[in-house]
């Protein structure tokens, strides 16, 4: 894992898998949006508001991802002191963020013409809701300290206490029986989702993954050397 | 034995430990003080929301354990920015961390003292409270119960925000972002468990769940505390 604490060897990574991403990208979203919203059947009690789905699951999915990779990246930066990981929550933290809004506001969007209304509180919505609070609490601690060491470890801190939402989010459907419905294609006894629906969904599920990795790794590297200028500056300063 | 002041001072670890408890306490209720600040706010803004809401005793008596919580719950919260920074700033926390008891130790006896000095008054109040909001009379056994059991959730996740924002000037704003998310399964699961009384349902699984988000609490609580405390201490 230390391999790739040298930013110098992340970045050549970085640029070996950046055009692939670019490539990955570009032809799950083309693909993916031709069977989104012309490759797909209408839902037969939804009618058209189901193409909704094709942004909203994906976004949830990647809501949840994000945390993930910010918690993992908080955990390696805590336990080993990785250099890069504490980088990496940092730059995954603001795309989980705008996933976690795009999901609760397309999810608003379908919800008024199929439950008949934008909001309820229940068990999903509320718990998705938290996530993004999360998100907003990480992103402020970052900005709220000038030492950028402390600000990261008191962040990742907090993204691990935050970890105990991700487990509430999966299964809130499971103990609260309100009126998000239940997982319908990640189960033990395979998706109760017609296979007209899912490829699109899984397709776009593949663009916003790819989008995910080439935003991230910019991020990444635009962060390393913000603080490689800072690192000149600073011994420009000091002679 | 002498009766000097210093050959009083128990030096084991409880001793150290129920030092810090009392020094606090004490703070917590000496000029300008947030024991009684707090209890203020708590009383001052539950009476706001008859006027906010309207009189009629049934629209009282239906909100009256979640306004009473959340109230609380806010009281706590602004009593806890200060509960490490006021040490730290003055340097006795560098002190308090060299102490047998650890950080860890040091975060647990603080916690327990804003509990006792901060909190227990706001309970011990609570069914005041509940008379003005019309709380209906069955309920009031579980909203002391619940309060009980589910308020050192409160002092427990709150003292990780005001660790993680101990060296942050202004970090009261800071610290309610990160805090009050945090807060919202202890919230869900205590007005849960006094609606279920007020409904004449039985609250024990609520309250239940209650006790177990304190217990986890009190387990990562202390603990999670004395690390970030240690970041700003480097």
């Amino acid at each position: 894992m230390h391999r790739f604490a040298n930013p110098a060897q992340f970045n050549r990574l970085a640029d070996r898998i950046l055009p692939w991403a670019k490539l990955v990208l570009a032809a799950s979203l083309v693909y993916g949006i031709y069977l989104a919203f012309l490759g797909s059947p209408p839902d037969q009690y939804q009618g058209e508001s189901v193409r909704i789905m094709y942004v909203h699951v994906p976004a949830a999915w990647m809501a949840m991802f994000c945390y993930l990779v910010v918690a993992g990246a908080s955990f390696t930066e805590f336990v080993w002191r990785h250099p890069l990981a504490i980088l990496a929550g940092k730059a995954a933290a603001p795309i989980g963020a705008t996933f976690t809004a795009l999901a609760l506001i397309t999810g608003a969007l379908w919800g008024k013409p199929t439950w008949g209304t934008y909001w309820q509180w229940d068990g999903r919505m509320t718990s998705v809701l938290v996530l993004f609070f999360l998100y907003l609490g990480y992103m402020a601690i970052w900005r709220s300290m000038d030492e950028e060491d402390k600000a990261g470890r008191a962040a990742s801190i907090l993204a691990l206490v935050g970890v105990i939402n991700l487990p509430i989010i999966k299964f809130s459907v499971e103990w609260w029986n309100t009126l998000h419905q239940p997982a319908s294609v990640f189960r033990l006894d395979g998706p109760t989702i017609s296979a007209d629906m899912l490829w699109p969904l899984f397709m776009m599920a593949i663009a916003f993954k790819a989008y995910f990795v080439l935003v991230f790794l910019y991020r990444m590297k635009l962060e390393i050397n913000r603080r490689k200028l800072s690192v000149l500056r600073m011994s420009r300063v000091t002679g | 034995m002498t009766m000097a002041p210093q050959s009083t001072q128990d030096t084991s670890l409880s001793g150290i430990f129920f030092g810090i408890v009392k020094r606090d306490v004490r703070l917590a209720w000496s000029q300008g003080g947030t024991g009684t600040m707090a209890l203020s706010f708590f009383l001052i803004a539950v009476t706001l929301f008859p006027f906010g809401v309207g009189p009629e005793p049934q629209i009282l008596a239906r909100i009256a354990p979640g306004v009473i919580w959340v109230v609380a719950l806010l009281a706590c919260l602004i009593s806890l920015d200060r509960l490490y920074q006021a040490d730290f700033e003055d340097g006795s926390l560098d002190d308090l961390a060299l102490s047998p008891l650890g950080l860890t130790g040091v975060a647990a006896a603080k916690i327990l003292a804003h509990w006792v000095s901060t909190v227990l008054p706001l309970v011990v109040i609570s069914p005041v409270l509940g008379m003005l909001m019309n709380l209906p009379d069955g309920a009031y056994g579980t909203l002391l119960i619940s309060l009980l059991v589910g308020t050192p959730a409160l002092s427990l996740i709150g003292s990780m925000g005001a660790a993680l924002t101990v060296s942050v000037r202004r970090g009261g704003v800071l610290l309610s972002l990160l805090v009050l998310p945090l807060y919202v399964p202890t919230l869900i699961f205590a007005v849960g468990a006094v609606d279920a009384t007020a409904g004449l349902v039985d609250p024990t699984q609520p309250l239940a769940l209650l006790g177990a988000a304190s217990l986890l609490a009190l387990v990562i609580g202390p603990f999670v505390s004395a690390q970030a405390l240690r970041l700003s201490l480097e």
